[in-house]
């Protein structure tokens, strides 16, 4: 039955009567392919544009509304050798790139400011010390002021409306000195500008929001780089369903799903939405809601959760509300109650910036006064005290923890781990105690061909080409096996029970017992699955079961070598999680745990001072994830747990998991240095500013210099620790 | 020093024409794909053969 595709959700009208799709294209590899692509776009009819972002691996195809239907342009792509995932462009996304175009623009005009005050500047200093006359000095000043004053109301904007901000929330960060420092030095520069004196501070001004911009311009563009990938890898996982339009089935995509509409689900397809079954029966894998292996029976009346995988039969289902269901609505409150319980730790900056703003304005203040108190005129106590603010405005400081972000989720992102949050990474390096999940954390996502040793290499390669034919779940784990990525000719699938095919002139047959016609065989061991393969005289029992990720026992001794406490909290049976947890040898495991349960260890964990990494994918652990210091989760796991997570891991390793503490650590201890480093710069600066001896010469040197050292520090947080070649 | 009453504003006007390509070149998008306008440089499609 040739099912049509309705992807009208993604295309959105322009208003000049086109309409536009955003797809997420796999397969983009070099600068050929981006010619390929867009050349078979433009030969449709009626496109006016079609564009690839190869930073994105996305393309961008806008067409004349009616001449042809968005599910054309996924044919197009996968006729020249890609595959498409269309996508709607997420809000956060969009304002994220209008975001950094202002940040770019700030940055340009800074830039560009900096560079000629500068050359202002420099006449000025050498002119000081030569022969410069007054009059030209003056000249040189106001042009200063000319180009300063415009940039610095423009370019400092970012700076300016945060510190607004934090001020009316009557709290500090980091951008209230920063504004304070600039305001003043540009203000006192006017005022001594028109008093023809010796000195101006523009240049410190403008240097100090170029540098700044420079920081937060690369810190924004990491972000929105891993924000990106995220996005293409959610539009990578989006499945569609096929939903009844009267008696014809439409494939949609999940999004376009709502209460009510009938949906027909296939075996080895997972339920795209919450449900009840109205017709049908099978057994439904919800290890990723659960953690539970073993699989459910249904039948007519059984409510389904989105995201189970469906084994046997076909099942139609209708879709109920968002929430409603017993479950959905326990983990929605959980994980209110976690959130709002949740004291996140304070991050690193924003603790730096309470005590360092207070202490500056303080010592600026006790300059004024002491200088006044010393007998100075007025005049030379003002521009002593603000001298003393413009040289410990914190440009090394502010510069110092998101430098060492920038290199460090950069590390990260090399090595498969994606941040949802930046500060994530601080909160990384505290952990000390790491909760692992069971199922699909410790273990792979997918069941996998745990006998593979016990087969005939020969028999087990002939045995999952033939299930390449298959969609059932257990044929699909067996494909997984197969070396080339044909499948064998001519394979018949006789629906529950197997598939077979003529391979060399010989019948072979997959499926259970029966079709291949032997007696019933008993499963080699509880919450294994089997299969059997026969091919002329010879035959082989398949054993598919959940396995662990191939580096787990390395990576969980690697963890308890780093001193860190391990546990594992599932919400699988008991008997299901001792082998494992005596596998990979954990002392502290629980299994049978509903999602309050997890919590409730968490807290408990917490209430003794520990800091706690959770790792897991279900979506029963979406409310520990919430409730945890920090988490992690696989990027099989289920939307709203992926959602929770500080971070996403990529592939079938957990070595991510270990590398991301690893790097965290580093980051965190340089992150530390830096402070120190900027620490050790106003120590020294400090007192030369109060002793009245800062000209803009040595404030501009000791800027730039703590700036660049601060930034080369933050370069060591890209090599990764424990990474060979 | 005459001559700095107009040689500073030329320089600054040069700046300034530097300063307006590069806003008009990021308004007009040349930014959003830096990896990809790297690689296009490279195809020649649009030389007629």
């Amino acid at each position: 039955m040739a099912e049509t595709l309705d992807l009208s959700l993604f295309a959105k009208p322009a208003g000049d009567g086109t309409l536009g799709i955003d797809v997420a294209v796999e397969g983009i590899a070099c600068g050929g392919c981006i010619a390929r692509i867009e050349g078979a776009m433009k030969c449709l009819p009626g496109v006016t544009e079609a564009r690839v972002n190869f930073t994105n691996r996305r393309l961008h195809v806008a067409w004349l509304d009616g001449v042809f239907k968005p599910a054309q342009i996924l044919q197009t792509l996968e006729s020249i050798g890609y595959r498409g995932h269309p996508f709607l462009p997420l809000r956060a996304e969009q304002e994220e790139g209008a975001e950094a175009r202002r940040l770019l623009r700030c940055l340009a005009v800074a830039g560009f400011a900096a560079m000629n005050v500068m050359l202002l500047s420099v006449s000025v200093w050498s002119g000081n010390v030569t022969d410069i006359t007054p009059e030209t000095r003056d000249f040189f000043h106001w042009a200063s002021a000319l180009i300063a004053l415009p940039a610095a109301a423009y370019a400092g904007r970012p700076f300016f409306e945060s510190a607004w901000r934090a001020l009316r929330a009557r709290s500090l960060n980091m951008n209230v000195p920063i504004s304070l420092g600039v305001i003043l030095a540009l203000g006192m520069s006017v005022v001594e500008t028109a008093n023809h004196a010796e000195h101006a501070y523009y240049d410190s001004a403008i240097m100090l929001l170029f540098f700044l911009l420079t920081g937060r311009t690369l810190d924004h563009a990491m972000r929105r780089k891993t924000r990106a990938v995220a996005g293409n890898l959610a539009a990578l996982k989006g499945e569609n369903a096929h939903r009844f339009v009267g008696d014809e089935l439409v494939g949609v995509p999940v999004a376009a799903l709502s209460a009510g509409d009938r949906v027909l689900v296939r075996p080895g397809e997972r339920v795209p939405a919450d449900g009840v079954v109205l017709g049908g029966g099978s057994e439904i894998d919800e290890s990723l809601i659960t953690g539970e292996t073993a699989r459910r029976k249904v039948a007519a009346g059984a409510t389904l959760y989105a995201g189970s995988m469906n084994y046997f039969g076909t099942l139609t289902l209708k879709v109920t509300a968002v929430g409603g269901t017993a479950l959905i609505d326990e983990i929605e409150r959980l994980l209110e109650k976690a959130a709002s319980a949740k004291s996140r730790a304070m991050r690193l900056a924003d603790r730096a910036a309470r005590v360092y703003a207070p202490v500056v304005h303080a010592t600026a203040a006790l300059t004024l006064v002491g200088w006044l108190l010393a007998g100075a005129s007025v005049h030379d106590a003002i521009v002593t005290a603000i001298a003393v603010l413009i040289i410990t405005c914190p440009c090394a400081l502010a510069l110092a923890i998101p430098a060492v972000q920038v290199v460090a989720s950069g590390a990260l992102f090399r090595s498969g781990v994606i941040l949802n949050t930046g500060d994530a990474i601080e909160r990384l390096a505290e952990a000390d105690t790491v909760i692992f999940d069971k199922t699909g954390t410790l273990t792979l996502p997918e069941p996998r061909v745990v006998n593979a040793a016990a087969i005939d290499p020969d028999l087990l390669q002939k045995a999952s080409r033939l299930a390449l034919s298959s969609r059932h779940p257990l044929a699909v784990a067996l494909a997984r096996e197969a070396a080339l990525c044909s499948p064998s000719d001519g394979a018949v699938e006789e629906p529950g029970q197997g598939v077979r095919a003529m391979i060399d002139g010989v019948e072979a047959r997959l499926g259970s017992a029966e079709f291949c016609g032997m007696a019933e065989m008993s499963a080699p061991a509880p919450d294994t699955s089997s299969i059997v393969f026969c091919y002329g005289g010879r035959s082989a029992m398949i054993a598919i079961s959940q396995k662990l990720r191939p580096d787990a026992v390395e990576v969980v001794r690697a963890l308890a070598g780093l001193g860190l406490e391990l546990h594992i909290l599932s919400g699988d049976r008991n008997d299901a999680v001792v082998p494992i947890a005596q596998a990979l040898g954990f002392a502290n495991w629980q299994g049978e745990l509903k999602p309050a349960d997890k919590i409730a260890t968490i807290e408990a964990l917490k209430a003794r001072g520990r800091r706690v990494l959770m790792v897991g994918d279900g979506l029963n652990d979406a409310p520990a994830l919430a409730a945890a210091h920090v988490s992690l989760s696989p990027i099989a796991a289920a939307d709203v747990t992926q959602a929770q997570a500080d971070a996403v891991f990529l592939g079938d390793r957990l070595r991510p998991v270990i590398e991301a503490i690893a790097i965290a650590r580093r980051a965190r201890r340089l992150m530390s240095g830096n402070l120190w480093l900027a620490a050790i710069y106003n120590a020294i600066a400090v007192p030369v500013a109060i002793a009245g001896a800062v000209t803009p010469l040595i404030a501009a040197l000791a800027m730039s210099g703590s700036s660049v050292m601060v930034t080369l520090n933050a370069l060591r947080a890209y090599r990764g620790e424990g990474r060979r070649p | 020093m005459n001559v700095l009453v107009y040689m500073v504003p030329i320089a600054l006007g040069l700046g300034l024409i530097g300063l307006f390509a590069f806003l008009w070149a990021l308004r007009s998008g040349q930014y959003s794909d830096v990896e990809g306008a790297a690689l296009r440089m490279l195809s020649d499609d649009d030389i007629e053969h």
